[in-house]
């Protein structure tokens, strides 16, 4: 026998692994760990040892400064923050309505395997698209948005050009894909719903809304487990869209860190601050990286 | 069955349903029939400002045409392609390794790796944009195919092994076990034994990662420069600030840039739900 034969066992499990490993830590790990460390650091992206036109070299440890200049100094973090905050908060609502269209469409009637798929299709159309659609649905001189308001009597309201409205115009658009999601979720989720307990609750005399909520939601959790995951990640990550359609604007009023971050970095070579911006992103969506690793082996414990 | 069906009621209510259903089913498509409509119109029709109306005069494929000729768009086109398909080949052959590995072998920091991966799929990008930015030009592969398809493969190998070692954990551990017995190499195991029966899996992820790959945005925006390399997201976008106002050739140019994922969607429909509704249902 050689030393393979007698070993594959062992070595094999991490030879196979090797190569997703190796990628995974000098594209994915080692860069949070770099990006970490050059916040501390004002960099403008050239060469470390060089220096600016300025005398100032190209890279310097500013040790938290970018930290504390971003929250005591930057209204725009705040902005940027707080709409991180309702993109948050205002996505989940895909959530219920791809619950009710669901719903809507669990029937078995002629033709519904085509009505579902087109309801399901606008998932797979890529954000520019999208973004593209939406500017124009929104243009207050063609839009859509301007036919209809034009129809009941009222002014074109420009939503994209609006401070307060623009990221709110954004997560309107961002719910074509999101409820075409939510919704293939649960269309699959009901189809794993107990037929016997529905039975049961419409003996006990249960029906409609008190059937949704206290036999048919709580076989649907996993379904909304992984709607709400999706949906909060997607919300972090907005970026997207935005650039498309707004590009952060009317006056940054639609910036989210995401966008922030990309900016401050490509377009201001300030590489610190916007390692700084990502460092605090990432923070954010650690707590939910936390939660679902904590219940994934939860879990994995318990089928042991 | 929930909701109760609808035969179960009077003709009135399943003609009103019906009718409620193709309304609901217009309203969510008008954003996309505009853009087809548009994609048909001569350039006179959007000048006379005419979007939402069926185009008097149309130019069906004129426009298509005029994307392909002076808009580079068949050059976006094929970076696309050759970006995607090495990516979903890639991740998808080192990740059923991987999978493999975590999911029939006991040894030390497997589940630590195991949550590595997954971790790294929640990731937000931007903590990775500078270092692998800064990585991709030492490696000189910035601006090129090949540095977009092995940070692609990277990153989308942390989902998809995730994904895949649940799966291969599913399947009988006797069936691996006995061909142990017969003296079989683990990679003899993974090429006869594993890859046969997680076809329908590679089959559901395969197609979940053309979508998600061809509908990149952000890291071609970040990894290319100029029009050599640039995908058609970012491609469409770069042209879409050129033609302004000529809507039709906008339109056109979403229509080419959505279609794949929505053709490989309309075929492969199912394997496309089982991949992304994994775990959806309580299993």
């Amino acid at each position: 026998m050689t030393f393979w034969e007698r070993n594959q066992l062992r070595l094999a499990p991490f030879l196979f692994l090797a190569p997703a490993i190796l990628i995974f830590l000098i594209y994915v790990i080692y860069p949070i760990i770099d990006s970490i460390w050059v916040s501390f650091h004002e960099w403008n992206g050239m060469d470390k040892e060089g220096m600016r036109g300025n005398g100032n070299p190209n890279w310097s440890w500013v040790g938290l400064d970018h930290y504390i200049t971003l929250f005591t100094d930057d209204d725009e973090f705040y902005v940027s923050l707080f709409n991180n905050i309702r993109w948050l908060i205002f996505s989940l609502l895909a959530i219920p309505i791809g619950l009710i269209l669901a719903l809507f469409v669990n029937q078995q009637i002629l033709g519904m395997r085509y009505i579902k798929s087109l309801f399901y299709f606008p998932f797979v159309i890529n954000a520019v698209v999208i973004g593209v659609i939406f500017t124009w649905f929104y243009n207050p001189k063609y839009g859509a948005l301007a036919y209809v308001l034009g129809f009941f009597g009222l002014d074109p309201v420009p939503f994209l050009a609006d401070e307060n409205l623009a990221t709110y115009g954004i997560i309107i658009a961002s719910f074509f894909p999101g409820i075409a999601y939510t919704m293939i979720l649960y269309i699959t989720g009901l189809t794993g719903v107990s037929r016997e307990m529905i039975e049961a609750g419409r003996i006990d005399g249960a029906s409609g809304f008190t059937m949704l909520w206290n036999v048919v939601l709580p076989q649907l959790k996993p379904a909304t487990l992984i709607a709400v995951v999706v949906t909060i990640v997607g919300s972090l990550r907005s970026f997207d869209l935005i650039a498309v359609m707004t590009a952060g604007g009317p006056w940054g009023s639609s910036e989210v860190l995401a966008y922030k971050m990309y900016q401050e970095s490509l377009f201001n070579y300030r590489m610190g601050y916007g390692a700084a911006i990502a460092t605090i992103l990432f923070l954010i969506m650690d707590i939910y990286i936390a939660w679902f690793l904590y219940r994934l082996f939860k879990n994995e414990r318990s089928e042991k | 069955m929930f909701p109760t069906p609808i035969q179960n009621y009077s003709l009135k209510v399943n003609i009103g349903y019906r009718l409620l259903l193709l309304l609901t089913l217009a309203i969510w498509l008008l954003p996309l029939v505009a853009v087809m409509l548009t994609s048909m119109r001569t350039f006179d029709d959007v000048l006379a400002g005419n979007y939402w109306t069926f185009p008097e005069e149309t130019a069906t494929i004129a426009n298509y045409t005029a994307v392909f000729e002076g808009g580079k768009m068949g050059r976006f086109f094929l970076n696309s392609i050759i970006i995607t398909l090495p990516t979903v080949i890639g991740t998808l052959f080192l990740s059923s390794l991987a999978g493999y590995s975590l999911a029939m072998h006991r040894f030390k920091l497997n589940l630590l790796v195991f949550a590595m991966f997954i971790a790294g799929n929640f990731v937000p990008f931007q903590i990775l944009m500078i270092p692998v930015r800064n990585i991709s030009i030492e490696m000189g592969v910035y601006n090129t195919h090949i540095g977009l398809i092995i940070f692609h493969i990277a990153f989308q190998t942390g989902f998809c092994t995730f994904f895949l070692r649940n799966f291969i954990k599913e399947l009988p551990f006797e069936l691996i076990e006995a061909a142990r017995a017969d003296g079989a190499t683990e990679w003899t195991i993974y090429r006869k034994i594993i890859l046969p029966l997680i076809v329908p899996a590679l089959a559901a992820l395969g197609v979940l990662e053309f979508t998600f790959i061809w509908n990149d945005y952000f890291w071609a925006l970040v990894l290319t420069q100029g029009d050599t390399v640039k995908p058609i997201t970012v491609g469409l976008d770069v042209l879409r600030g050129q033609w302004t106002t000529s809507w039709n050739l906008v339109s056109a140019g979403s229509v080419v840039a959505a279609l794949p994922p929505v053709i490989m969607f309309f075929i492969l429909q199912r394997q496309f739900i089982q991949g992304l509704t994994f775990g959806a249902v309580k299993g």
